[in-house]
C-alpha cells in the first residue's frame, strides 16, 4: 500500500515532466491575467485556432496576476481591466493596449421598478454608496424621478468583495463625480466601502441584489444583460440620461481622445457626448517593446489584430463592446513604431492576413 | 524509473517478504517511508517560513500587535489592519461551536444510548455523509435557501424578542439582510456537527459496557449515566472532537464568504456584514497588487496559521493523554 502510494508519486512526476511546454516555433501563445474578457477571449482563441492552427492559452487568473506574470515574464501577455500607469510601464519598457469595451451598470431591486426605470447621476450615486442617502424615497432620488413613486424603504448598497477592474471603473466613475468619494473613499480594484455588503464577482453582487430588498449594487454590463437585472438610467455629462446598451458604451469610447494621453491611459469614465454612457471602461493588453522571443510578440500581435478585424461580431454575441475602428487604426500605428526586435526591427510589419 | 517498474518492485518486494525478509526490500521500504515522513515536515516547515518571509513587509510597516489591533482596511491608502477578519473568525466559530456543540452531543447521546438498533447505523451513516459535502454546496444553500429564510422569518423575530433583551440585545440588532456573521456561525455549526457527533459517538462507545449496566443498575438514569459515567470517562475525547471541529470552523473558507456578507467592518451587531479572515484572503488575493497588500494578506494567512495549529496541538495533547489515561486505567 505504502509503496503503491510512492509509485502514484513516481507517476505523477512523470506526467508532469511529459506536460512541461516545449520551446518549439510558435504554435501556442500564452497569456494571462483578468478575467473579465476571459469568454470572448476563449472565443476568439478557438476561432483563430481554427483559422490558424495557432493555440491561445489564457489563464484567466486576475488582472492583478496578469501583471505579475507579465513582469516575471513568464507569459507572453499580460492583462488587465485597469491601465497600468504610464510611468509604470516605461519603467518595465512594456506598452499596452485598450482591446475590448464593456460598460458598468448599476443595478437595483427596489418594488415597483423595472429595468431603465429609475434615473439617478453621479453626485446622487455616489451619496448612495457613501452611506448618505440611506432611504429610496430621499428627495434627491425624487427630484430625478418626477411622477415616479418611490418606497419609503431602506437603502442597501452591495459591492465587490474581491478586488476587480469593475470596481475600478465604478469608484473611478464616482471619483470623478464626487470629489467627496475621491477624497474619502478614492479609485482602485478594492477600496474600504463606507457601508454595505460584499459579493464576490459579478455573480455575488448580482444574487445578493436579487436577494435584498432596497439594494443597489453595479455589475458588468454582459452579466446585467443576461440575468435581466433592473439596470438604472444615469445622467451623463451632457446632461442626458443614458441607458446602457453597446452603442452608448462605443459613443464614450468614439468620443473619447486617446490621442491626449499616453500609453492608452484612459478610464472612459464621464466621457463627453449626448449618447455617452458614463461608467464605460476597457480591457488592457500589456507586452514588452522588446520581448525575448519576438516571434512570440509577433504572435501575439497578429492574434489580437485578427481580433480586430474578424472577432467584432463574435464579441458582440458575448455582449462585449469592440473597440472603434478608429481606435484599432491608432494601436496598429503604436504597434509598428513601438515594438522591436533585439537588434531594432519592427516586430508588426503587416496588417491582418 | 517507471510507475509500472516500481508498482512490480513493489509486488515482488511484499513477495519476498512473504518468504524470507530480503535487505534490498527491507531498505527501500525504510528510505521511502523515512523520506514521506521527512518530507511533511519540510513542507510544514517550508510553508510556515514562507508565510513569515511573505508577511515581513506588512509586519515591518506596522507592527505585529497593531496590525493585530487595529480594524482600517484600505487598500487605496494601503493602511491594513487585521482586527476585523481576526474577530470575524474568532465570533463566527465561536457561534458555530455555541450551536453545534449541544447538537452533536444530542446526536451522538441519541446514537449511542437512545436509538433503537435497528435506527442505529442509518443515522449514523447520514451524519458522516454530511461531512463529506464539500463545503462550497453548503455555502451555496446558505446563500440562496437559507438566507432568504432567515432573513424573512427568523431574524425579524430574534430582532423583536432577543434585541430588546438588556446587554445582549445589541448583538441582535440590523437589517434583516440574512447574511453576516451569525448567519455563517450557522452555516459552520451545521457543517462542523458531523465531525463533533462521529468523534463524541466513537469516544462513547469506548465506555466499558459493565460501567454503564452498573450504573443502569443501581437505578441512574439515562441521563445520570451520560453525565456521571460516560461524559467523566469520555471527557478528553469529547474535547479532542470540538477541538477538530474548531479547527475546521476556524479555516472554513467557500461556505463563510458566501453568507458573511464581506465588509471589513466591525460590529456589535451579529447580523451585520463581516468578514473572516479566510474569506479575506479568498476575495482579495488574486487582484492584490503592491507589496504590503499581498503581505498583509499572508501575515493574515499566517495568524490564521497560528490559531489553528494551536487549536489542532491542543487537540492532539488531549488524544494522547486520553489514550495514556486509559491504558493507565487498564493496568
Amino acid at each position: 500500500m505504502r509503496i503503491n502510494r510512492i509509485a502514484l508519486m513516481a507517476a505523477l512526476a512523470i506526467s508532469y515532466a511529459i506536460a512541461m511546454p516545449g520551446r518549439a516555433e510558435v504554435t501556442q501563445i500564452n497569456g494571462a491575467g483578468a478575467t473579465f474578457p476571459y469568454p470572448v477571449y476563449a472565443k476568439w482563441a478557438s476561432a483563430y485556432q481554427k483559422a490558424t492552427g495557432i493555440r491561445l492559452n489564457y489563464q484567466s487568473i486576475g488582472s492583478g496576476g496578469g501583471i505579475k506574470q507579465i513582469k516575471k515574464k513568464t507569459v507572453d501577455f499580460g492583462a488587465s481591466d485597469a491601465p497600468m500607469k504610464p510611468d509604470e510601464l516605461d519603467k518595465y519598457g512594456m506598452i499596452q493596449w485598450p482591446q475590448i469595451m464593456g460598460g458598468v451598470v448599476p443595478v437595483v431591486n427596489v418594488p415597483g421598478l423595472g429595468a431603465g426605470e429609475l434615473r439617478l447621476d453621479g453626485t446622487t450615486l455616489a451619496d448612495i454608496f457613501l452611506g448618505r442617502i440611506t432611504r429610496w424615497n430621499d428627495a434627491r432620488i425624487a427630484a430625478l424621478n418626477p411622477g415616479r413613486s418611490l418606497p419609503d424603504q431602506r437603502i442597501t448598497v452591495v459591492h465587490r468583495s474581491d478586488g476587480s477592474g469593475t470596481t475600478f471603473i465604478f469608484t473611478n466613475y464616482l471619483a470623478k463625480v464626487s470629489a467627496d468619494w475621491k477624497k474619502r473613499v478614492g479609485n482602485a480594484k478594492a477600496v474600504a466601502w463606507p457601508t454595505g455588503v460584499g459579493g464576490k464577482g459579478n455573480e455575488g453582487v448580482a444574487s445578493y441584489v436579487k436577494r435584498i430588498k432596497g439594494a443597489i449594487g453595479y455589475v458588468e454590463y454582459a452579466y446585467a444583460l443576461q440575468n435581466h437585472m433592473a439596470h438604472t438610467l444615469l445622467r451623463n455629462r451632457s446632461g442626458a440620461f443614458v441607458a446602457p446598451t453597446a452603442a452608448n458604451f462605443q459613443a464614450a469610447a468614439a468620443n473619447a481622445e486617446w490621442a491626449k494621453v499616453r500609453h492608452y491611459y484612459m478610464i472612459l469614465t464621464d466621457e463627453p457626448g449626448k449618447n455617452s454612457w458614463p461608467i464605460t471602461g476597457a480591457s488592457f493588453i500589456i507586452i514588452y517593446k522588446r520581448a525575448e522571443h519576438p516571434e512570440n510578440t509577433r504572435a501575439v500581435l497578429k492574434f489580437f489584430d485578427w481580433a480586430f478585424h474578424h472577432g467584432q461580431k463574435m464579441a458582440e454575441e458575448l455582449d462585449y463592446v469592440p473597440m472603434p475602428e478608429k481606435v484599432v487604426k491608432m494601436i496598429e500605428t503604436t504597434w509598428r513604431d513601438t515594438v522591436r526586435t533585439k537588434d531594432g526591427k519592427p516586430v508588426w510589419t503587416s496588417a491582418s492576413p | 524509473m517507471n510507475s509500472t517498474a516500481v508498482e512490480r518492485l513493489d509486488e515482488s518486494a511484499q513477495a519476498e517478504n512473504r518468504r524470507a525478509p530480503r535487505p534490498l526490500g527491507d531498505h527501500l521500504l525504510h528510505w521511502a517511508s523515512w523520506s514521506a515522513a521527512v518530507a511533511v515536515l519540510l513542507v510544514l516547515g517550508a510553508i510556515l517560513v514562507m508565510l513569515f518571509v511573505g508577511a515581513r513587509p506588512a509586519f515591518e510597516k506596522f507592527g505585529f500587535f497593531h496590525f493585530l489591533s487595529t480594524a482600517e482596511w484600505n487598500p487605496v491608502t494601503e493602511i491594513f489592519g487585521g482586527l476585523s477578519p481576526l474577530v470575524g473568525t474568532l465570533v463566527s466559530s465561536a457561534i458555530a461551536l455555541l450551536i453545534g456543540l449541544p447538537m452533536s452531543f444530542g446526536i451522538a447521546l441519541f446514537i449511542t444510548e437512545m436509538a433503537p438498533p435497528w435506527l442505529k447505523r442509518p443515522v449514523g451513516t447520514t451524519i458522516e455523509l454530511l461531512a463529506a459535502i464539500p463545503s462550497i454546496i453548503y455555502g451555496m444553500w446558505g446563500l440562496f435557501v437559507f438566507a432568504p429564510f432567515f432573513a424573512d422569518h427568523i431574524q425579524p423575530l430574534m430582532t423583536e424578542t432577543l434585541g430588546r433583551l438588556p446587554l445582549v440585545g445589541a448583538l441582535f440588532q440590523g437589517p434583516p439582510l440574512g447574511i453576516g456573521i451569525f448567519t455563517a456561525g450557522l452555516i459552520l455549526a451545521i457543517m462542523i456537527v458531523p465531525f463533533i457527533a462521529s468523534v463524541m459517538r466513537d469516544v462513547f462507545d469506548t465506555v466499558p459496557a459493565e460501567l454503564r449496566e452498573s450504573a443502569y443498575g443501581v437505578g441512574s438514569t439515562t441521563w445520570e449515566v451520560v453525565w456521571n459515567v460516560v461524559l467523566p470517562y469520555t471527557k478528553v475525547g469529547v474535547l479532542g472532537g470540538i477541538m477538530l471541529g474548531l479547527g475546521r470552523a476556524l479555516g472554513e473558507t467557500m461556505a463563510v464568504t458566501f453568507v458573511i456578507g464581506n465588509a471589513h467592518e466591525l460590529h456589535a451587531a451579529l447580523f451585520m456584514p463581516g468578514n473572516s479572515i479566510a474569506s479575506t484572503i479568498a476575495n482579495e488575493f488574486t487582484e492584490a497588487d503592491g507589496e504590503v497588500y499581498t503581505a498583509s494578506l499572508i501575515a493574515l494567512a499566517l495568524i490564521l496559521f497560528l490559531i489553528t495549529f494551536v487549536v489542532l496541538a491542543v487537540a492532539k495533547i488531549m488524544l494522547i493523554r486520553m489514550t495514556t489515561h486509559q491504558e493507565g486505567r487498564k493496568a
